[in-house]
Protein backbone atom coordinates (compact mmCIF):
# COMPACT_ATOMS: atom_id res chain seq x y z
CA UNK A 1 0.00 0.00 0.00
CA UNK A 2 1.64 3.67 -0.72
CA UNK A 3 0.78 6.50 1.05
CA UNK A 4 1.75 9.84 1.42
CA UNK A 5 1.87 11.67 5.11
CA UNK A 6 0.34 15.64 4.81
CA UNK A 7 1.46 17.30 8.44
CA UNK A 8 2.66 20.78 9.16
CA UNK A 9 4.91 19.49 12.26
CA UNK A 10 8.08 17.91 11.34
CA UNK A 11 8.06 15.65 14.46
CA UNK A 12 4.77 13.89 13.40
CA UNK A 13 5.46 13.39 10.08
CA UNK A 14 8.89 11.65 11.57
CA UNK A 15 7.27 9.56 13.64
CA UNK A 16 3.97 8.26 11.03
CA UNK A 17 6.93 7.47 8.82
CA UNK A 18 8.51 4.98 12.02
CA UNK A 19 5.12 3.33 12.57
CA UNK A 20 4.92 2.69 8.53
CA UNK A 21 8.48 1.41 8.55
CA UNK A 22 7.84 -0.71 11.17
CA UNK A 23 4.46 -2.12 9.93
CA UNK A 24 5.89 -3.47 6.34
CA UNK A 25 2.23 -3.15 4.98
CA UNK A 26 2.59 0.84 3.96
CA UNK A 27 5.19 2.00 2.09
CA UNK A 28 5.79 6.17 2.39
CA UNK A 29 5.89 7.89 -0.73
CA UNK A 30 6.68 11.49 0.09
CA UNK A 31 5.52 13.36 3.35
CA UNK A 32 4.23 17.17 3.51
CA UNK A 33 4.32 20.06 5.81
CA UNK A 34 1.70 21.40 3.40
CA UNK A 35 -1.97 20.60 1.94
CA UNK A 36 -1.03 23.20 -1.05
CA UNK A 37 2.45 20.51 -1.94
CA UNK A 38 0.45 17.89 -1.68
CA UNK A 39 -2.61 18.26 -3.81
CA UNK A 40 0.13 19.63 -6.36
CA UNK A 41 1.56 16.13 -5.98
CA UNK A 42 -1.90 14.22 -6.22
CA UNK A 43 -2.23 16.24 -9.19
CA UNK A 44 0.36 13.47 -11.14
CA UNK A 45 0.72 10.87 -8.76
CA UNK A 46 -1.68 8.25 -7.60
CA UNK A 47 -1.84 6.73 -3.72
CA UNK A 48 -3.42 3.81 -1.42
CA UNK A 49 -3.87 6.10 1.37
CA UNK A 50 -2.77 9.26 3.28
CA UNK A 51 -2.16 9.84 6.62
CA UNK A 52 -3.75 13.64 7.19
CA UNK A 53 -3.51 16.06 9.82
CA UNK A 54 -6.00 17.80 10.55
CA UNK A 55 -5.12 21.01 12.01
CA UNK A 56 -2.44 23.08 9.95
CA UNK A 57 -2.25 26.64 9.85
CA UNK A 58 -4.61 28.79 6.30
CA UNK A 59 -5.57 25.54 4.79
CA UNK A 60 -6.66 22.74 7.33
CA UNK A 61 -7.14 18.62 6.62
CA UNK A 62 -10.55 19.24 5.97
CA UNK A 63 -10.30 21.38 3.33
CA UNK A 64 -7.93 19.29 1.90
CA UNK A 65 -10.41 16.79 1.53
CA UNK A 66 -13.47 18.77 -0.26
CA UNK A 67 -10.83 19.57 -2.91
CA UNK A 68 -10.39 15.66 -4.05
CA UNK A 69 -12.75 14.47 -6.49
CA UNK A 70 -11.64 10.81 -5.95
CA UNK A 71 -9.71 10.44 -2.30
CA UNK A 72 -7.73 7.76 -1.30
CA UNK A 73 -8.61 6.05 1.90
CA UNK A 74 -7.65 8.54 4.89
CA UNK A 75 -6.45 8.58 7.92
CA UNK A 76 -6.83 11.78 9.84
CA UNK A 77 -4.18 12.28 12.84
CA UNK A 78 -4.64 15.19 15.59
CA UNK A 79 -3.64 16.16 18.94
CA UNK A 80 -7.56 17.30 19.45
CA UNK A 81 -10.13 14.49 20.16
CA UNK A 82 -12.59 16.90 19.64
CA UNK A 83 -12.36 16.86 15.79
CA UNK A 84 -13.74 12.83 15.57
CA UNK A 85 -17.01 13.81 15.10
CA UNK A 86 -16.45 15.79 12.43
CA UNK A 87 -13.93 13.27 10.69
CA UNK A 88 -16.26 10.68 10.36
CA UNK A 89 -18.65 13.01 7.88
CA UNK A 90 -16.54 12.08 5.19
CA UNK A 91 -16.92 9.04 3.56
CA UNK A 92 -13.15 8.75 2.46
CA UNK A 93 -11.96 8.88 6.24
CA UNK A 94 -11.54 5.27 7.24
CA UNK A 95 -10.30 6.20 10.75
CA UNK A 96 -8.82 9.00 13.29
CA UNK A 97 -5.75 9.07 15.50
CA UNK A 98 -5.14 11.08 18.05
CA UNK A 99 -1.59 11.93 18.63
CA UNK A 100 0.76 10.41 20.45
CA UNK A 101 0.12 7.53 18.02
CA UNK A 102 0.56 4.11 19.73
CA UNK A 103 2.12 1.68 17.47
CA UNK A 104 -0.92 -1.06 18.50
CA UNK A 105 -3.45 1.74 17.58
CA UNK A 106 -1.73 2.74 14.64
CA UNK A 107 -1.51 -1.14 13.11
CA UNK A 108 -5.79 -1.41 13.82
CA UNK A 109 -5.64 1.50 11.85
CA UNK A 110 -3.98 -0.45 8.84
CA UNK A 111 -5.90 -3.08 9.40
CA UNK A 112 -9.01 -1.10 8.99
CA UNK A 113 -8.20 -0.03 6.16
CA UNK A 114 -7.08 -2.80 4.48
CA UNK A 115 -10.44 -3.86 5.22
CA UNK A 116 -12.57 -1.58 3.43
CA UNK A 117 -11.94 -2.42 -0.55
CA UNK A 118 -12.60 0.82 -2.13
CA UNK A 119 -14.14 3.75 -1.44
CA UNK A 120 -17.27 4.83 -3.04
CA UNK A 121 -16.90 7.94 -4.62
CA UNK A 122 -20.20 9.86 -2.62
CA UNK A 123 -18.63 12.41 -0.39
CA UNK A 124 -20.01 15.55 -0.60
CA UNK A 125 -17.55 16.96 -3.25
CA UNK A 126 -19.08 14.92 -5.70
CA UNK A 127 -21.94 17.01 -6.35
CA UNK A 128 -20.31 20.14 -5.98
CA UNK A 129 -20.06 22.94 -8.55
CA UNK A 130 -16.34 23.98 -7.45
CA UNK A 131 -12.78 22.89 -7.51
CA UNK A 132 -9.64 24.17 -6.25
CA UNK A 133 -6.59 24.78 -8.33
CA UNK A 134 -3.45 26.04 -7.29
CA UNK A 135 -2.05 29.05 -9.03
CA UNK A 136 1.63 30.84 -8.22
CA UNK A 137 0.65 28.61 -4.56
CA UNK A 138 -2.42 30.08 -3.86
CA UNK A 139 -5.54 27.22 -3.93
CA UNK A 140 -7.81 29.37 -6.09
CA UNK A 141 -11.74 28.20 -6.00
CA UNK A 142 -12.83 27.57 -9.71
CA UNK A 143 -17.00 27.28 -10.05
CA UNK A 144 -16.94 24.66 -12.44
CA UNK A 145 -20.36 25.63 -14.72
CA UNK A 146 -18.44 29.60 -15.01
CA UNK A 147 -15.36 27.44 -17.06
CA UNK A 148 -15.48 28.56 -20.49
CA UNK A 149 -12.87 26.50 -22.07
CA UNK A 150 -9.78 24.38 -20.63
CA UNK A 151 -6.82 24.35 -23.16
CA UNK A 152 -3.65 22.91 -22.73
CA UNK A 153 -0.12 24.76 -22.80
CA UNK A 154 2.97 22.56 -22.41
CA UNK A 155 2.94 20.95 -18.53
CA UNK A 156 0.08 23.75 -17.76
CA UNK A 157 -3.45 23.99 -19.02
CA UNK A 158 -5.25 27.15 -19.08
CA UNK A 159 -8.68 27.77 -17.36
CA UNK A 160 -10.95 30.01 -18.92
CA UNK A 161 -13.52 31.74 -17.04
CA UNK A 162 -15.47 34.66 -17.82
CA UNK A 163 -13.41 37.46 -17.01
CA UNK A 164 -9.43 35.39 -16.44
CA UNK A 165 -7.53 32.65 -17.29
CA UNK A 166 -5.99 30.68 -14.56
CA UNK A 167 -2.75 28.81 -15.73
CA UNK A 168 -2.05 25.70 -13.89
CA UNK A 169 0.55 22.85 -13.75
CA UNK A 170 -1.30 19.88 -14.42
CA UNK A 171 -2.74 17.98 -17.55
CA UNK A 172 -5.75 18.28 -19.59
CA UNK A 173 -6.73 14.67 -18.88
CA UNK A 174 -6.42 15.19 -15.21
CA UNK A 175 -8.62 17.77 -15.06
CA UNK A 176 -10.96 16.15 -17.74
CA UNK A 177 -11.60 13.68 -14.79
CA UNK A 178 -12.73 16.28 -12.50
CA UNK A 179 -15.14 18.12 -14.88
CA UNK A 180 -18.84 16.78 -15.04
CA UNK A 181 -19.20 15.13 -18.26
CA UNK A 182 -23.19 16.10 -18.46
CA UNK A 183 -21.30 19.96 -19.15
CA UNK A 184 -17.92 19.51 -20.71
CA UNK A 185 -16.75 17.67 -23.91
CA UNK A 186 -12.93 16.74 -25.56
CA UNK A 187 -13.59 18.62 -29.12
CA UNK A 188 -9.68 18.53 -29.72
CA UNK A 189 -6.22 17.17 -27.96
CA UNK A 190 -5.23 20.60 -26.66
CA UNK A 191 -9.63 22.15 -25.86
CA UNK A 192 -12.08 20.84 -23.69
CA UNK A 193 -15.22 23.27 -23.71
CA UNK A 194 -18.25 23.63 -21.59
CA UNK A 195 -21.06 22.74 -24.13
CA UNK A 196 -23.71 25.54 -22.77
CA UNK A 197 -20.93 28.11 -23.61
CA UNK A 198 -21.26 27.78 -27.36
CA UNK A 199 -22.20 30.91 -29.07
CA UNK A 200 -21.43 29.05 -32.82
CA UNK A 201 -20.03 26.16 -34.68
CA UNK A 202 -18.87 26.72 -38.24
CA UNK A 203 -16.96 23.73 -39.70
CA UNK A 204 -14.65 22.49 -37.61
CA UNK A 205 -14.24 25.51 -35.01
CA UNK A 206 -16.82 26.44 -31.94
CA UNK A 207 -16.83 29.78 -30.62
CA UNK A 208 -16.86 30.37 -27.03
CA UNK A 209 -17.05 33.98 -25.69
CA UNK A 210 -14.38 35.56 -28.25
CA UNK A 211 -12.44 32.05 -28.42
CA UNK A 212 -12.31 30.57 -31.81
CA UNK A 213 -11.82 26.79 -30.41
CA UNK A 214 -11.17 24.24 -33.17
CA UNK A 215 -12.85 20.69 -33.10
CA UNK A 216 -11.07 17.45 -34.18
CA UNK A 217 -12.74 15.48 -36.98
CA UNK A 218 -12.49 12.13 -34.72
CA UNK A 219 -13.98 14.49 -31.69
CA UNK A 220 -17.29 16.30 -33.78
CA UNK A 221 -19.48 13.82 -34.36
CA UNK A 222 -19.63 13.19 -30.54
CA UNK A 223 -19.87 16.83 -29.85
CA UNK A 224 -23.00 17.09 -32.68
CA UNK A 225 -25.07 14.24 -30.63
CA UNK A 226 -24.39 16.06 -27.27
CA UNK A 227 -26.11 19.36 -29.04
CA UNK A 228 -30.03 20.01 -28.75
CA UNK A 229 -30.07 20.43 -32.55
CA UNK A 230 -33.29 21.30 -34.40
CA UNK B 1 5.70 17.23 39.32
CA UNK B 2 6.12 15.80 35.58
CA UNK B 3 9.60 16.12 33.57
CA UNK B 4 10.40 15.08 30.35
CA UNK B 5 11.66 11.70 29.63
CA UNK B 6 12.16 9.30 26.11
CA UNK B 7 9.58 6.39 26.95
CA UNK B 8 7.53 7.31 23.93
CA UNK B 9 10.11 7.55 21.65
CA UNK B 10 12.02 4.64 22.93
CA UNK B 11 9.28 2.21 22.61
CA UNK B 12 8.17 3.69 19.03
CA UNK B 13 12.30 3.24 17.82
CA UNK B 14 12.60 -0.32 18.94
CA UNK B 15 15.89 -0.17 19.15
CA UNK B 16 16.65 2.11 16.17
CA UNK B 17 19.11 4.71 17.44
CA UNK B 18 18.84 6.90 13.64
CA UNK B 19 15.02 7.44 14.46
CA UNK B 20 15.78 8.66 18.31
CA UNK B 21 18.43 10.70 17.04
CA UNK B 22 16.55 12.64 14.43
CA UNK B 23 13.55 13.51 16.31
CA UNK B 24 15.42 14.35 18.73
CA UNK B 25 17.52 17.09 16.59
CA UNK B 26 14.32 17.64 14.95
CA UNK B 27 12.96 18.72 18.60
CA UNK B 28 15.99 20.42 19.51
CA UNK B 29 15.73 22.72 16.40
CA UNK B 30 12.00 23.45 16.41
CA UNK B 31 11.48 23.98 19.33
CA UNK B 32 13.57 27.13 20.87
CA UNK B 33 12.61 28.87 17.69
CA UNK B 34 8.85 27.85 18.91
CA UNK B 35 9.10 29.04 21.70
CA UNK B 36 10.68 32.52 20.52
CA UNK B 37 7.21 32.80 18.84
CA UNK B 38 5.17 31.91 21.31
CA UNK B 39 6.45 33.65 23.91
CA UNK B 40 6.28 37.21 20.93
CA UNK B 41 2.78 36.14 20.16
CA UNK B 42 2.08 36.36 23.90
CA UNK B 43 3.81 39.53 24.67
CA UNK B 44 2.27 40.93 21.59
CA UNK B 45 -0.98 40.05 22.62
CA UNK B 46 -2.03 37.63 19.88
CA UNK B 47 -4.23 35.34 21.55
CA UNK B 48 -5.34 33.51 18.16
CA UNK B 49 -1.68 33.04 17.27
CA UNK B 50 -1.18 31.89 20.54
CA UNK B 51 -3.70 29.48 20.75
CA UNK B 52 -1.86 28.16 17.01
CA UNK B 53 1.24 27.99 19.06
CA UNK B 54 0.01 25.97 21.84
CA UNK B 55 -1.72 23.61 19.26
CA UNK B 56 1.78 22.78 17.57
CA UNK B 57 3.29 22.88 21.48
CA UNK B 58 0.44 19.81 22.00
CA UNK B 59 2.54 16.87 20.25
CA UNK B 60 6.27 17.88 21.31
CA UNK B 61 4.54 18.15 24.74
CA UNK B 62 2.95 14.26 24.77
CA UNK B 63 5.71 12.59 23.08
CA UNK B 64 8.05 13.55 25.94
CA UNK B 65 5.78 11.86 28.39
CA UNK B 66 3.71 15.04 29.88
CA UNK B 67 0.07 13.75 30.46
CA UNK B 68 -0.88 15.78 32.55
CA UNK B 69 1.48 18.90 31.14
CA UNK B 70 -0.72 18.02 27.56
CA UNK B 71 -4.16 18.25 29.56
CA UNK B 72 -2.91 21.70 30.59
CA UNK B 73 -1.72 22.34 27.21
CA UNK B 74 -5.37 21.87 25.87
CA UNK B 75 -7.03 23.84 28.51
CA UNK B 76 -4.93 26.69 28.01
CA UNK B 77 -5.51 26.45 24.31
CA UNK B 78 -9.07 26.87 24.49
CA UNK B 79 -9.02 29.77 27.47
CA UNK B 80 -6.27 31.62 25.05
CA UNK B 81 -9.28 31.97 22.31
CA UNK B 82 -11.55 33.74 25.01
CA UNK B 83 -8.39 35.60 26.13
CA UNK B 84 -8.14 34.38 29.51
CA UNK B 85 -4.13 34.35 30.15
CA UNK B 86 -4.47 32.61 33.85
CA UNK B 87 -3.02 29.48 32.66
CA UNK B 88 0.34 31.30 31.03
CA UNK B 89 2.75 30.71 33.80
CA UNK B 90 1.89 26.94 34.56
CA UNK B 91 2.12 26.13 30.90
CA UNK B 92 5.69 28.17 30.64
CA UNK B 93 7.03 25.95 33.24
CA UNK B 94 6.11 22.72 31.29
CA UNK B 95 7.72 24.57 28.38
CA UNK B 96 11.12 25.52 30.40
CA UNK B 97 11.09 22.18 31.37
CA UNK B 98 11.18 20.84 28.07
CA UNK B 99 14.00 23.66 26.74
CA UNK B 100 16.46 22.82 29.62
CA UNK B 101 16.05 18.71 28.72
CA UNK B 102 16.67 19.72 24.57
CA UNK B 103 19.31 21.69 25.81
CA UNK B 104 21.58 19.55 27.73
CA UNK B 105 20.31 16.34 26.02
CA UNK B 106 23.32 14.90 24.14
CA UNK B 107 22.77 12.02 21.50
CA UNK B 108 25.96 10.45 22.40
CA UNK B 109 24.19 9.34 26.08
CA UNK B 110 20.99 8.55 25.00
Amino acid sequence: MNCIIIDDDETARLIIRQLCNKSKQVNVLEDFSSAISAIKYLNFNEVDLIFLDIYMPSFSGFDFIQTLKSPPKIILTTSDKNFALQAFEYESVIDFLVKPIKEERFNKSLQKVSSVKKIKVTNNTEDSNFMYVNVDKRLVKINIPEVYYVEAKGDYISIKVENKSYLVHSTLKKIEEKLPSSLFIRVHRSFIINITKIIDIEDNSVLIQKGVIPISRSNKSELMKRLNLL
Amino acid sequence: METPNLNYIRELSGGDINFEESILSVLKKEFPKELLIFKENFEQKRFEEVANNIHKFKHKISILGFKKGLDLASDFEKEIKKGNIELYQDFLVILDKIRVYLEKYNPTKV
